[in-house]
């Protein structure tokens, strides 16, 4: 048997890309293994444990639930599209290192893809908000306590880079 | 570079690839792998009749299907049984591919490559097995009663008794004014890092030699257990430990079946191959731990003071025992924690089941030995109507009692012996940390609106930096910079930042120019690996040893260039200077002098020619010496170094629904000097909270025909922020070791160790019940209290 090969397009952080992909083919899977974007983690399959999110049209998804044809038309950003234009470390990222939010770092991009999107929303969360905002999101290591902590200071950063602009 | 890097809350350096998504982790490198799959046993008990892959074959895209009679040699051997022991008679381990029969749900039984992970698993489903169903043996009860056996060779599903005793306990019980028995239960839990298990590998034809990347925990350990079971000379294989995804103890688990299957298929086929373990094969097919049932008899005084002290346990440790005794044998020893009891006695059986094996998880068997003590001490207290701080304060081992023997052997074949501590100074702080002494006006406040609060305390003691040894290499290259690399792995410990700052203190040297390479064979070549808290004081002090050879020659050269005294020379920022003057060479320079070359071909080279070193009538390079600025040393203690800490949390209990939620959860942590404070803080907080899964959520619920229910983090509770204190105060003692050259001790197993023993007190003191089994959910307090008032 024969699968069938879907030639997709891609928008993942702002680049197009080609890729041929077998309808069952997940997004997780495509955007590490066809195009090689790595930093896209995998922790469970299923949706529960938040590693593997992206943000599809801004919005964070799981990549392990989505298939790669269904994320043909939008625009994906996974964790190397989160820095600066410049090339230094994103506001969440930069929060993530001042505020030691990883440990092993595995579970860390799709925190990072999650609070991207959250202070978007809320460029002001208080620390219960910032804890709603990652309590889809499992870390084995951190016991979560410097990531709260880092959703406040990414917050902070991100409102002094647009004061800035 | 004034400053003192040890001790100071230096940001990562692993930070910089890791939120950039440019980390490397195995699933990462070599995206042009083949993929493989493995076909589990879905039964518990089964023998195996028959298996046919005929289908197989028609699959496209499958380059091969193994099953156990395509092993040949030493891998149709069973593994490896790492970690022998007298007592350990009936030790048995699997094959990497089962031959014959199962013993657990998920034990593996086929092997398929193919071009991606898709397609190994649709062949997986093509394979036809006959099982012949064994009646499965779940739990400590079920193998105690051995109705049925999990090895037909293995009477009464014992594997080991194992005894040790320090004094005569049962007189001591015997005579003691007091005497209380307790029976104590405690679940599976597992390490479950984010990262699951995976390998791959890459045989280069070339060079007939083999490249294998794997996540563990023991590059060492694995590169010496490929090359004995492929048949191949260790200097054939390289093994990379890249970023690991975290690892809490279950990687250091090794060859497991992929580990060798793995290169033997890159080996076989030419081509790179890859294993990626999924979540569920994580949960049915690694490890777990915890599971005990405890018997205890205790003798006491009018004080509260231990006389004696008799424990009885039964250690359920699955289906094989590839990693030896190490979890109940410490269990065994450090159930005395802080407390030297007048005389102690303690036996434990490691019994087979039909599950998953059990090998050491963060703590490492001390969760249940900190649960089984302190449920004592706090029994005691009751007993005698006694403040459980008191009663633990009389216990105590006295700080001017250092080094003290408990008298018994630890799991490294030597004394237990405390290096030092100072457990009454770290009880005050606890108390003052949770305003233990103010506690029944708080508890009487919230009683007032209607709330019921608790507060328990848990010590603890753990031997960290086990032996026997780990090495360093210091490279200091022409250009200034500080390559070192030591051979234990990292798993997020953060020790490419702590290891540079020891390096950038000895050498003196920036921070920046320190690059530490952890886990590479290519590197180091001997190494034990991370485990049992033992990288910090392990690696570190090896690492600060061999720092201190490459400036013993650093020195020498430059005192010769700069015709000086050594003791007049300084090293600042990669610069000797003699002190108080201009005269000066960088450490670059000096890395040319001590490599007489005859070509120059860089700017350091040509620096280098300004300077005259060595006698005109000598040989180049002396007879004692060798070319290059290096540095290489090991550590080895004599034995364990032991931290301590102790845990204060307050909770409450939610009257209608019996929730258990934290207010607020105290660590007062002594692991001698601090590397990094801001990483030690972080070690804790993880620490904690899965000190807090495992006391309230975290089960493993195996059902009698031995299939695990919840084998998925859906269904399996692992704490989300929601679960976890908002805050945790935390306050150090610095009582430093005396074993090792930067006086620390270990601090990665620390938060996790008193969990349980700290919640079961709290949530007792505020239901006024007793509790002996954890982990504890709401329902099973609320029968507890429908118990009691049933009871009543």
């Amino acid at each position: 048997m024969t699968e069938q090969i879907h030639e997709i397009r891609l928008t993942v952080n702002g680049v197009e890309h080609e890729t041929a992909v077998p309808a069952r083919r997940l997004l997780s899977d495509a955007l590490r293994h066809d195009l090689g974007l790595t930093g896209t983690h995998v922790g469970c399959e299923h949706g529960v444990c938040g590693a593997c999110t992206v943000l599809v049209d801004g919005q964070p998804m799981r990549s392990c639930l989505m298939f790669a044809v269904s994320a043909a038309g939008h625009e994906v950003t996974t964790v190397e599209g989160l820095e600066n234009p410049d090339g230094t470390l994103g506001p969440v990222q930069q929060a993530f290192r001042e505020c030691h939010g990883l440990q092993c770092g595995f579970c860390t991009p799709g925190f990072l893809t999650t609070i991207t999107a959250g202070i978007a929303e809320n460029p002001e969360p208080t620390e219960d908000e910032a804890r709603d905002m990652i309590a889809g999101n499992l870390c084995r290591c951190t016991g979560y306590q410097n990531i709260v902590k880092a959703v406040c200071r990414a917050a902070e950063l991100a409102r002094e880079s647009e004061d800035v602009q | 570079m004034t400053t003192k890097m040890m001790g100071a809350k230096v940001q990562r350096v692993e930070d910089e690839r890791l939120v950039r998504g440019t980390g490397r982790y195995v699933d990462d490198v070599a995206l042009d792998a083949l993929h493989t799959a493995v076909l589990r046993s879905p039964h518990a008990h089964a023998r195996i009749v028959s298996i046919d892959v005929d289908a197989v074959l028609d699959v496209e895209g499958v380059h091969a299907v193994w099953t156990y009679d395509d092993l040949e040699g030493a891998m149709a051997e069973p593994l490896p049984l790492l970690i022998p022991h007298p007592t350990l008679t009936q030790g048995r381990t699997q094959y990497a591919l089962a031959k014959d029969e199962v013993n657990y749900v998920g034990e593996a039984i086929a092997f398929v490559v193919a071009d991606d992970r898709y397609i190994a698993e649709d062949a997986l489903a093509r394979i036809a097995v006959e099982f012949e169903l064994l009646p499965a043996v779940v739990g400590v009860e079920a193998a105690r009663e051995a109705a049925n056996l999990v090895h037909d060779d293995v009477p009464g599903n014992v594997a080991a008794r194992m005894e040790q005793s320090n004094g005569d306990a049962a007189a001591a019980i015997a005579a003691a004014p007091h005497t209380l028995s307790l029976d104590l239960k405690i679940e599976r839990s597992a390490c479950m890092p984010m990262e699951g298990r995976g390998t791959v590998a890459r045989w280069d034809p070339d060079q007939n030699r083999l490249q294998v990347w794997t996540s563990t925990q023991t590059s060492t350990g694995v590169r010496a257990a490929v090359a004995a079971k492929l048949g191949l000379d260790l200097g054939q294989v390289d093994v990379i430990t890249p970023d690991v995804g975290g690892g809490f103890g279950v990687k250091i688990v090794h060859p497991w079946p992929e580990e060798l299957l793995v290169p033997l298929a890159a080996q076989k086929l030419g081509r790179a191959v890859k294993f990626t373990e999924d979540r569920r094969e994580h949960f049915i097919s690694s490890a777990h731990e915890r599971a005990q049932v405890h018997h205890v008899e205790v003798g006491f005084d009018d004080e509260g003071r231990v006389l004696g002290l008799d424990v009885r346990f039964w250690h359920d440790h699955g289906a094989y025992t590839p990693y030896g005794l190490i979890v109940p044998i410490i269990t065994s020893t450090q159930l005395l924690g802080p407390y030297k009891p007048g005389a102690y006695h303690v036996q434990f059986d490691s019994l087979y089941t039909n599950t998953v094996i059990v090998t050491p998880y963060r703590g490492a068997g001390r969760p249940q030995g900190c649960f089984v003590m302190e449920r004592t001490m706090d029994a005691i207290a009751a007993e005698l109507g006694k403040d459980r701080a008191d009663v633990r304060a009389v216990n105590f081992i006295q700080p001017d009692e250092f080094p003290y023997d408990q008298g018994l052997i630890f799991q490294d074949g030597r004394e237990l012996k405390y290096d030092s501590g100072d457990y009454p100074a770290m009880l005050d702080k606890i108390k003052e940390l949770v305003d233990w002494d103010n506690f029944e006006s708080f508890r009487e406040a919230k009683a007032a609106e209607g709330k019921r609060v608790g507060l328990g305390l848990a010590c603890y003691v753990e031997g960290t930096g086990v032996g026997p040894y780990e090495g360093a290499h210091v490279h200091i290259e022409t250009s200034g910079k500080v390559k070192v690399a030591t051979g234990l792995t990292s798993q997020g410990q953060g020790h490419q930042t702590a290891f540079a700052q020891i390096v950038a203190d000895e050498l003196g040297v920036r921070f920046e120019d320190v690059e530490i390479t952890t886990g590479d064979t290519r590197r180091m070549a001997y190494a034990v690996g991370t485990f049992a808290s033992r990288a910090a004081v392990m690696s570190g002090s090896a690492i600060h040893l061999a720092a201190k050879r490459a400036k013993e020659k650093a020195l020498r050269i430059a005192a010769d260039a700069l015709e000086a005294d050594i003791d007049d020379l300084e090293i600042v920022d990669g610069v000797v200077s003699v002190k108080g003057t201009d005269s000066s060479i960088p450490l670059g320079t000096i890395a040319v002098l001590s490599n007489p070359l005859r070509y120059a071909f860089d700017e350091a080279s040509k620096a280098a020619t300004q300077f005259n070193v060595g006698d005109p009538t000598k040989p180049p390079v002396a007879e004692d010496d060798e070319p290059g600025l290096e540095g290489k040393d090991f550590y080895s203690p004599p034995r364990s170094t032991f931290a301590s800490g102790m845990h204060a949390v307050i909770v409450e209990t939610d009257v209608e629904t019996a929730e258990i939620r934290i207010l607020k959860y105290a660590v007062v942590h002594d692991c001698g000097h601090l590397i990094n404070p801001m990483i030690v803080e972080g070690q804790i907080h993880g620490g904690v909270a899965q000190g807090v899964g495992g006391a309230l959520y975290e089960r493993m619920a195996y059902d009698e025909s031995g299939q695990l229910l919840n084998a998925s983090f859906m269904d399996f509770l692992m704490p989300y922020v929601t679960e976890v204190p908002e805050s945790i105060e935390i306050d150090h003692l610095e009582t430093p070791s005396p074993l090792n050259p930067l006086g620390i001790k270990g601090a990665g197993e620390a938060g996790v160790i008193p969990g349980s023993a700290a919640f079961a007190a709290a949530i007792e003191d505020a239901e006024r019940l007793t509790i002996t089994a954890m982990p504890i959910s709401p329902s099973e307090l609320f029968a507890l209290r429908a118990a009691q008032k049933e009871s009543k």
